[in-house]
């Protein structure tokens, strides 16, 4: 399933992106590290604010100000990305690099047809006739599973589903076949029966042109049947990393813990739903030690340290002095 | 679209009608244009000579049903003054009026969508915040203030420009205009300027406000992820999008422009309708005070039809009639 390539799609090494404000710097992605193999699906899973919309933003270089990648390093098929030409990361964004968000409401533009908004993304990028450029849009269409799609071109983003126009956003995340997808939430906005559709379809689609996949979600549920290799991020870390099925089975950090626990389907029927104490923290004024210590009943003196390197335990990385060895009921 | 036309002008005559009225009447109320017109000292019979003359004697509602009897086949009316139709003497200076507020308006948009936009993607910039400013000044300057400061400065001290009236005009594709010579771009260039500095204010606004909104909106984040250049997501992606309320702004202003170039014509002695419906006040010619009303009203009547579609062409989620059963 993994196809065979020199070296990882993306690498992404002690990634920090701060957001200077006048209230102070608000550290939204602090020292994240991550690889992707092409055609492998790696799961971002945290909650609002955790970061991992940042994240993704930083990979395609779309961190307007006053947010900056201060430091760390993004190789993209061995090619730095960190610091690199504004020119050059616009050939790679919806070339290279392609991104799917989170509402399909608001990511076609209600001015423009589907055609236009599918071909200028063809022609952007490569020197193709306008025909050329229409019949592969038409194609990209019917590969999401579009019915009639040379109708649906002629139309307007309003005159289209949520579920239709996710599928249109994602036939152009895929129309120059690129070689990693950033995928921001894009079933959130989604009912569940079009939400694992369009799952099936996205994956499908990169499993077949080997394309690597970032799918960014606050929902293990989605994440545990599409993805290969899980992060959890907490606070603008990566909290814990691994494979997926090791991740949602025998989950070490306390907060990776909380979050599957407090999925409604593994409560039983009356039983109060289970959730996390207290709230996300700001990032702005981010308590020294590890950034879960006032949410989590392991806490103790040593939690007061910043939280270590992550250190791998049992093939797996964790970001906590205190990893549990907590079986999940399922 | 067609029943949606015909709807809206039935509308049209309708406001049309209740505008004449209202016009027609209120003018009766204001003075007596006999007293104006008449040697002060004709004896009693020549005075009730040229009342009858001019159709003042009958009851006012008699008077009304005459003009709307003339108004149908066309003639609004013959000035007291003149002696000639009203209708006529409106017509030979609409081409000043027009060439004064078109000029206008393309400066408006030449001047007010760059500088918005400008504006509105580098609100932080020490240019913007100057733009800004200037906009603010544009809207709370009176506008006879600023006519009147530019005639000092630009025409008595420097002496760049001239001061007053049409200059040369030349005829071009059967169109007789001061912007066809460069002696009438010279006079046509403050008084424009002038009248326009609102609109570019109004303008630079607007487009600045849509700018600062649609900016964060997703769809253009996705058009740059898409790797699309930034002039194509600018002048495509966004443009397109704030455009929508420009132009109903800008198309409604228009027939502003047109009405309130009464105060500019006046300042710069431009010969143009404005100055003739000054005139026409002062001296109680009340048909040329009633047709020029009425003819603002058609214009501001026609410029709406003229937004509302342009606005379904600019916007397809307002295709015209779609919705309407």
């Amino acid at each position: 399933m993994t196809t065979k390539k020199k070296g990882p799609t993306l690498s992404v090494h002690d990634l920090r992106t701060h957001f200077h404000t006048k209230a102070g710097v608000v550290k939204a992605v602090d020292d994240v590290s991550f690889d992707v193999k092409g055609g492998q699906v790696m799961g971002l899973v945290g909650e609002s604010g955790s970061g991992k919309s940042v994240t993704g933003f930083s990979i395609v270089g779309l961190i307007d100000p006053p947010g900056r990648v201060v430091s760390g390093s993004i190789k993209f098929k061995g090619e730095e990305l960190v610091g690199a030409s504004e020119e050059r990361l616009q050939k790679l964004r919806g070339n290279r690099i392609a991104m799917i968000f989170q509402d399909p409401m608001m990511t076609l533009n209600p001015v423009l047809r589907i055609d236009t908004q599918m071909t200028e993304a063809i022609k952007a990028h490569r020197d193709v006739d306008a025909q050329t450029a229409w019949e592969e849009a038409r194609d990209a269409l019917g590969q999401v599973g579009i019915p009639s799609p040379e109708e649906r071109l002629k139309t307007y983003p309003h005159q289209l589903s949520g579920g239709m126009r996710q599928r249109v956003a994602i036939a152009i995340a895929f129309l120059n076949k690129p070689d990693l997808i950033i995928a921001d939430e894009p079933t959130t906005a989604l009912d569940v029966t079009i939400q694992s559709q369009i799952i099936h379809e996205a994956q499908t689609l990169c499993r077949k042109t080997g394309t690597a996949l970032i799918w960014i979600t606050h929902d293990l549920a989605v994440v545990a049947g599409l993805a290969d290799h899980i992060c959890v991020m907490y606070a603008g870390r990566i909290v814990e990393e691994g494979k997926a099925d090791d991740i949602i089975d025998r989950p070490l950090h306390p907060y990776t813990i909380g979050l599957i626990g407090s999925v409604p389907s593994h409560n039983k029927r009356g039983q109060r739903l289970n959730q996390i104490p207290g709230m996300t923290p700001s990032l702005l004024n981010l308590p020294p030690g590890c950034a879960f210590r006032n949410r989590c009943k392991f806490d103790d003196g040593e939690c007061l340290d910043e939280p270590g390197p992550t250190r791998p335990v049992r093939g797996r990385s964790v970001r906590c002095f205190h990893p549990q060895r907590m079986e999940v009921t399922s | 679209m067609t029943a949606y036309v015909i709807r809206r002008l039935m509308q049209s005559v309708v406001v049309v009608l209740i505008m004449s009225v209202i016009v027609f009447f209120g003018v009766n109320v204001v003075g007596d244009p006999v007293d104006m017109l008449i040697n002060p000292e004709a004896d009693q019979e020549d005075i009730e000579a040229a009342i009858r003359a001019l159709g003042l004697d009958k009851p006012i509602g008699e008077q009304y049903l005459f003009f709307l009897k003339n108004a149908i086949t066309g003639n609004l009316g013959k000035s007291f003054i003149f002696g000639e139709p009203a209708l006529q003497l409106i017509i030979q200076r609409m081409p000043a009026t027009l060439e004064l507020a078109i000029t206008a308006l393309l400066m408006a948009i030449f001047l007010g969508i760059p500088l918005g936009l400008y504006a509105g993607l580098k609100p932080d910039s020490p240019a913007s915040r100057t733009i800004m400013a200037g906009s603010i000044l544009g809207f709370s300057l009176p506008t006879f203030w600023v006519g009147l400061m530019m005639i000092m400065v630009f025409a008595v001290m420097l002496g760049w420009l001239p001061s007053t009236g049409r200059g040369e005009t030349a005829t071009f594709l059967g169109i007789t205009s001061s912007l066809f010579t460069l002696n009438g771009l010279q006079h046509i260039f403050m008084p424009a300027l002038n009248l326009a500095l609102l609109k570019i204010s109004l303008v630079i606004r607007l487009t600045r406000a849509g700018t600062r909104e649609a900016i964060h909106q997703d769809y253009i984040k996705f058009a740059r992820a898409k790797g699309l250049s930034p002039h194509r997501v600018i002048m495509v992606h966004l443009l397109k999008n704030i455009l929508i309320p420009v132009v109903t702004v800008i198309g409604l202003e228009f027939g502003s422009l047109v009405a309130f170039s009464v105060v500019t014509e006046t300042i710069f002695a431009w010969p143009g309708m404005g100055k003739l419906l000054i005139d026409s006040i002062q001296q109680l010619d009340r048909p040329v005070i009633v047709a020029y009303l009425i003819i603002i009203v058609l214009l501001f009547v026609t410029l709406n039809l003229i937004v509302d579609i342009l606005y379904s062409i600019l916007d397809p989620r307002v295709r015209l009639g779609e919705r309407e059963a």
